[in-house]
């Protein structure tokens, strides 16, 4: 490739070859974005973890490359979120083609006022090296490189993982595993595990090509073009002047052709003309599934990302929702791992993000019956909806060329506590208990975005003189703690005051002066009150980590 | 919840059939399979109410090949 090269990382003997080492809280097996994200999250929570990878380097090609507005959200409590940015390309507008006619624009940006855009490109590989240099800043995370796990023995109170070195073969023993070894994760297999579902008869061609061009950054989508007659195509700008384009190719393709540049160069000059001046950095070929396991949590082995859940690409739902898993993970393992929780807190990881899962399988299904119609009638009504979008408003909202990565609002999860009465009817629905809290520019000590105070532990997020100095005292010395962090109103003791510098969090919370929002360490909103009541927090603490 | 109306509700039923048929003029299958796709698209938006459409469907479904598969609505 010409605008990337692989770090290679040591690989380095580990201690338990020579001696057998003792149990380690959390064993993480992959280093790609999701057993990552992860591990940064445990290692500054200060909780021990080895990281288990294959490889010694991060991600070859491109891969994923579409980072969502929440996975950046999260990204930025994990301390990277501000590269991945600075490096990636922001875009907001996606583009629709049928043939040669532009039928339908969108534009993702949802309003002004918040920190991170609707989404970010960036290659793979990019990710992974941001992840691994903040990793490297962790005490607490140990990566360990060249390390392939080949055995996987659960007990009552653990996991003994087998792990083969350049050196020879040792065995790790944890409390809890966290799996992340991707969409045909060996450890799943060697449990006997299933993810079950849809497996899609299409072929894809990705190509990333080197190209200095002045095509806007924008998603563009095409059904039928003239330059790949009866099948789909996609165009989408990377750092460093990559382009990546998708083919779609049908199920009849033969992928070891398809990948050969002499197959390749006809298809790309045909899009993009004889006098685009490109060279082919990556390319691969590749079919999709739809498909889940049944339950992430399998007693002491937990599975996240790719491992527990595959889409198919359109729509940006993988690495974005495996992020998203680790978000939901990591808090409650650290609060069972401290014996401030019950075992039965990780059930809820299972609840909510299948949940979460069979959301992203629904939207990523209903695309690819859009893209990949799988009989004659499907495509009739396919050509049908798009023949009608040019002209009638209402086509447009049918097109299906991926419907983007969204975090799952957790409107069911048992750790919610329920509006009480009609506190909150009749206002926006946005921050109902489930939502992940909304941004909002405020100025404070602690930077100018609002996402910035939330989350870690339990906040309390108060507006105006919510809660007073006894309050704030109270939830600090709680056996959970929760920290208050205070919207306009008077200073109090022991509580993080901002300032609305817009208003808009006051509206994107349909706050009155007095209204108290508790979240989550992962920034989900699970209760919320017109008046402060001290009991009622400590409950709802309580109902949110299953301490009741 | 609204109810499909499948009582006589067109003023002039000949004509409408007669219009339906000459929509279709000069086409070849695939053409009229277009436009009738078309057609159902654009009524359908235009009925609006997810309830009607749904009775209507399975009432064009009746009695034609096997039931269909139970499939998520």
């Amino acid at each position: 490739m010409k605008t990337y090269r692989n770090p290679v990382y040591a690989y380095q003997r580990p201690p338990e070859l020579d001696a057998p080492g003792g149990r380690r809280p959390v064993v993480i097996v992959g280093a790609g974005p999701v057993g990552l994200a992860a591990a940064i999250d445990f290692g500054q929570r200060g909780i021990p973890v080895v990281v288990v990878d294959d490889d010694r380097t991060v991600s070859v090609g491109s891969r994923a490359i579409c980072y969502a507005k929440r996975a950046l959200e999260i990204l930025d409590r994990l301390g990277c979120g501000q590269r991945v940015v600075d490096k990636g390309i922001g875009w907001n507008v996606g583009k629709v083609f049928f043939r040669d006619e532009l039928v339908y624009r969108f534009d993702l940006l949802p309003e002004p006022g918040h920190r991170r855009p609707a989404f970010v490109n960036l290659q793979q590989y990019w990710f992974e090296e941001f992840l691994v240099d903040r990793v490297h800043e962790l005490a607490a995370v140990e990566l360990r490189w060249e390390s392939k796990v080949v055995g996987v023995a659960p007990r009552a109170d653990g996991v003994d993982v087998r792990v083969a070195t350049p050196d020879g073969e040792y065995t790790l023993a944890c409390e809890w595993l966290v799996v992340c070894d991707g969409s045909k994760s060996p450890v799943r297999q060697m449990l006997g595990l299933e993810a079950e579902g849809q497996v899609f008869r299409d072929r894809f061609l990705i190509a990333d090509i080197h190209m200095k061009s002045d095509f806007p950054t924008e998603r563009w989508f095409w059904f039928d073009p003239p330059f790949h007659p009866n099948q789909s195509a996609l165009l989408h700008r990377q750092a460093d002047d990559v382009w990546r384009i998708d083919f779609q190719l049908g199920w009849e393709a033969d992928p070891d052709e398809e990948r050969k540049p002499e197959r390749i160069l006809p298809r790309l000059r045909a899009m993009l003309g004889d006098k685009a001046d490109f060279d082919i950095e990556w390319a691969s070929v590749y079919t999709f599934q739809c498909r889940r396991m049944q339950r992430f949590r399998h007693d002491r082995v937990i599975f996240a990302g790719d491992a527990a859940h595959v889409v198919s690409p359109f729509g940006a739902r993988g690495a974005n929702s495996g992020i998203q898993d680790t978000d939901n993970l990591v808090w409650k393992l650290e609060l069972v791992l401290a014996g401030r929780a019950p075992d039965r807190l990780l059930d809820t990881y299972d609840v909510e993000r299948t949940y979460a899962a069979d959301e992203n399988i629904l939207n990523s299904t209903r695309s690819t019956d859009f893209i990949t119609p799988k009989s004659r009638v499907s495509r009739t009504f396919r050509d049908a909806v798009l023949s009608l979008a040019k002209t009638h408003a209402f086509a447009r909202r049918l097109v299906n060329s991926g419907r983007l990565s969204v975090p799952a609002i957790l409107v069911a999860s048992p750790l919610n506590t329920p509006d009480r009465d009609s506190d909150f009817a009749g206002g926006p629905a946005a921050m109902i208990p489930g939502a992940p809290a909304a941004d909002a520019p405020v100025a404070g000590p602690a930077g100018d975005w609002l996402l910035g105070y939330l989350g870690g532990g339990f906040t309390l997020l108060g507006f105006g003189d919510a809660v007073g100095p006894f309050g704030v005292g109270a939830l600090s010395r709680e056996r959970i703690p929760c920290k208050v962090v205070q919207v306009g109103g008077k200073a109090t003791a022991g509580a993080t005051a901002v300032e609305d510098v817009q208003g808009l969090a006051v509206r994107r919370y349909d706050a009155r002066s007095g209204t108290v929002y508790l979240l989550r360490p992962d920034q989900h909103v699970c209760a919320r009150w017109r008046e402060f009541d001290l009991p009622s927090v400590r409950a709802a603490i309580a109902r949110a980590t299953c301490n009741h | 919840m609204a109810a499909l109306n499948t009582e006589p509700n067109l003023p002039s039923p000949d004509d409408f059939y007669e219009r339906l048929i000459a929509t279709h003029r000069g086409l070849s299958d695939d053409e009229s399979a277009l436009v009738n796709a078309k057609l159902v698209l654009l009524l359908a938006n235009h009925i609006g109410d997810a309830a009607v459409l749904a009775q209507a469907m399975a009432a064009a479904r009746e009695g034609v090949g096997t039931e269909p598969r139970g499939e998520a609505p």
